[in-house]
């Protein structure tokens, strides 16, 4: 029997678990609702054309939906290693009097203004970006990635810069994950005459569904930045493979174009942009999820695995 | 100490009944003449406590909505509203020019510190990616005496939408039939090549870190940070740089042909001494608001700001409107319905 309060407690929270899932499909109705000229006219062509030409109006979300994905693909890729390597460094090899610190200072990047990341980029980091990038022998520079002229805003700034922001992010909560791990785990494998790199490897490995969980916190964040992106990615809307050439994103295009798009078409194609990007969001999501799910479902089988291996080893 | 008390209770009821009496007027729309139009309201306020006029600068395209909602009183724009949106509005919507503008074009060429001279054509070229090298025949013919190297040309446009790319374009179209055809006017544009930089301080950011790049920004901008800029051939056939006078002149010369509605480009305008690529921004209007009260005092804020308002154009960098346009303005002011 459950007592009132209980009952009280469990819908209170119930509602506003419901909430939350009723703005979910709020902005995704609205987002539809809103950008109904576009989808009605272009339809599935939206996603896959290449051209956005607001005086004739017509639109297509390709090039935005490349350099998004591009550009937080290659932020991921820069970040996770040095996150990963801080978040170990805090929580298993640093000595105590300089944790607080670097805790603090990785806290304190995470809570810098991205505008004020995009200011930085455009005057220090761009200019730098710049000098590698006309430093780079020629012979490199005939590989596709590296095509175009060096003008230091880009793909490589951008993802440079989403990298530096997604940082504090990801070896925030990954350090938080690897301080969970039980101290049991790294004790066990000191007594199996681990080294302490072995140990470390052992209790990345039991944290490993939080950490995919902190990477893709950090891919998340990538895909949503604006301000400081737009400063210097060069906002040019063609799809390239190269990191050297200027690109847009969706989260850019809206902030850039947003207000002072006038006519009811343009506005709409606006809109179907932030839809595009919320549907993307929820699939990268939802495959992170899934890849979690899928992890600690064939954990938990290693880890029966495991348990029965030393039955093994004392039974021989 | 009655007496005192009795003061300050009679100025405490003048104070009430001022508060009582003060009406709001919210208006919303372009960027560009915030400054200015924050000025005019808190003199204006200054003038005439009961009248508090509140201004959002969201952007031209905002401004345009809003009115047409009847969300605010007042709209404001850097381009003219098109008949089509004019059509959706729910009833006629004056224009009126309240100041002027103008774009001016800014480069960084290693070795070159004298300013250089530009035509739209050659702009249009540069812009359509057809003149690709600082020492294109078409740029040396125009700058003789300047030392131009083979640098590559870094195309630097806005990337957010802005009055500034409207005015830009509308200028490029006039000269080339090919920027008409290809781009077009309007605040955004399909690009042909080149980088966006957010705002006028992300073009002249990225123009003066790169060598060999071209941008333009407001005039106001490049006047307050010192940016040195290219002068451009007018009508008329004069290079001519761009300065508060050689803009008003611009308005000057459009006002013979100015229509009824002053939607009108003055760019490339006719005349001596113009600097070709200003433009009016305006203010709108409702010809019958639907607060007469509210239309009485925003037309008698308006006959102040197009007189007297003027004067503080010079030191916020903008140019004053020329005599002839603010008569045809005062004229048209006197359509609108108030109480």
């Amino acid at each position: 029997m459950i007592r009132k309060q209980d009952l009280g407690f469990r819908l209170g929270t119930g509602a506003f678990a419901l909430v939350l899932i009723l703005i979910v499909v709020a902005i995704g109705f609205e987002l539809t609702r809103q950008s109904m000229l576009s989808i009605q006219k272009f339809g599935l062509a939206f996603w896959r054309t290449d051209t956005w030409d607001p005086v004739a109006e017509e639109f297509g979300a390709l090039p935005f939906i490349w350099g998004t994905l591009y550009s937080s693909v290659l932020a991921l890729a820069l970040a996770t290693p040095v996150a990963l390597g801080i978040a170990v460094f805090i929580s298993e090899l640093c000595p105590d009097w300089l944790k607080q610190p670097l805790v603090f200072l990785t806290e304190l990047l995470a809570a810098i203004p991205s505008i004020v990341y995009g200011l930085w980029g455009i005057f220090v980091m761009v200019p730098a970006v710049r000098v590698l990038e006309t430093s780079l022998p020629p012979t490199l520079r005939q590989l596709p990635v590296f095509s175009g002229p060096p003008l230091g805003v880009g793909m490589l700034s951008a993802a440079l810069i989403l990298a530096i922001m997604v940082i504090p992010f990801t070896s925030s909560v990954a350090r938080e994950v690897l301080k969970a791990v039980p101290g049991a785990q790294r004790e066990g494998a000191y007594a199996l005459g681990a080294t302490r790199f072995e140990a470390i490897r052992a209790a990345l490995f039991y944290a490993r569904t939080g950490i995919i969980g902190a990477i893709m916190l950090g891919f998340g964040r990538a895909l949503g930045e604006t301000m400081a992106v737009t400063m210097v990615i060069g906002n040019n809307p063609k799809v390239s493979l190269s990191l050297f050439a200027p690109q847009y994103t969706m989260a850019a295009v809206i902030a850039n174009e947003f207000t002072e798009a006038a006519d009811q078409l343009y506005l709409n194609a606006l809109i179907e942009i932030g839809l595009v990007l919320f549907i993307i969001t929820l699939v990268v999501n939802g495959l992170s999820r899934l890849l979690i799910w899928s992890m600690a479902r064939s954990g938990s089988r290693s880890r029966a695995a495991a348990a029965a291996a030393p039955a093994e080893v004392t039974a021989a | 100490m009655m007496k005192t008390f009795a003061c300050v209770a009679a100025v405490s009821l003048l104070a009430g009944a001022t508060v009582l009496a003060q009406t709001t007027i919210n208006g919303a729309g372009a960027t560009f003449p915030n400054p200015i139009y924050s000025k005019w309201f808190a003199e204006y306020n200054k003038l005439h406590p009961n009248v508090q006029i509140n201004y959002q600068s969201i952007g031209s395209g905002g401004g345009i909505q809003q009115i047409t909602k009847e969300t605010v009183f007042f709209g404001a724009s850097d381009g003219p509203m098109t008949d089509e949106q004019l059509k959706a509005a729910p009833g006629p919507i004056l224009h009126f020019p309240t100041v002027l503008g103008a774009v001016v074009p800014v480069y960084n060429i290693t070795g070159v510190s004298s300013d250089l001279k530009f035509t739209g054509p050659v702009l249009a070229d540069i812009y359509l990616g057809k003149i690709t090298k600082w020492n294109d025949p078409a740029i040396v013919k125009l700058n003789p005496g300047a030392k131009l190297p083979a640098t590559d040309i870094t195309v630097v446009h806005r990337s957010d939408g802005s009055g500034t790319t409207y005015i830009w374009v509308d200028y490029l179209s006039k000269l080339s039939p090919e920027f008409q055809s290809k781009v077009g006017v309007k605040t955004s544009v399909n690009w042909p090549i080149g980088v966006g930089g957010k705002g006028n301080e992300g073009v002249s950011g990225l123009v003066t870190q790169t060598p060999g790049a071209i941008g333009y920004v407001e005039l106001i901008y490049a006047l307050q940070n010192k940016i040195s800029y290219g002068s451009v051939q007018n009508a008329a056939g004069e290079f001519v740089k761009a300065s508060v006078q050689s803009v008003t002149a611009a308005a000057a010369g459009a006002a013979a042909k100015m229509p009824a509605d002053f939607r009108v480009s003055i760019t490339n305008a006719p005349g001596p001494g113009v600097y070709p690529i200003s433009s009016f921004t305006w203010l709108l209007l409702y010809e019958n608001p639907k607060d007469k009260a509210q239309g009485k005092m925003m037309t008698d804020f308006m006959k102040w700001a197009l007189t007297d308002g003027q004067k503080y154009c010079a030191e916020l960098g903008y140019a004053p409107l020329p005599s002839n346009v603010v008569k045809m303005e005062m004229a048209a002011l006197a359509k609108i319905k108030g109480s």
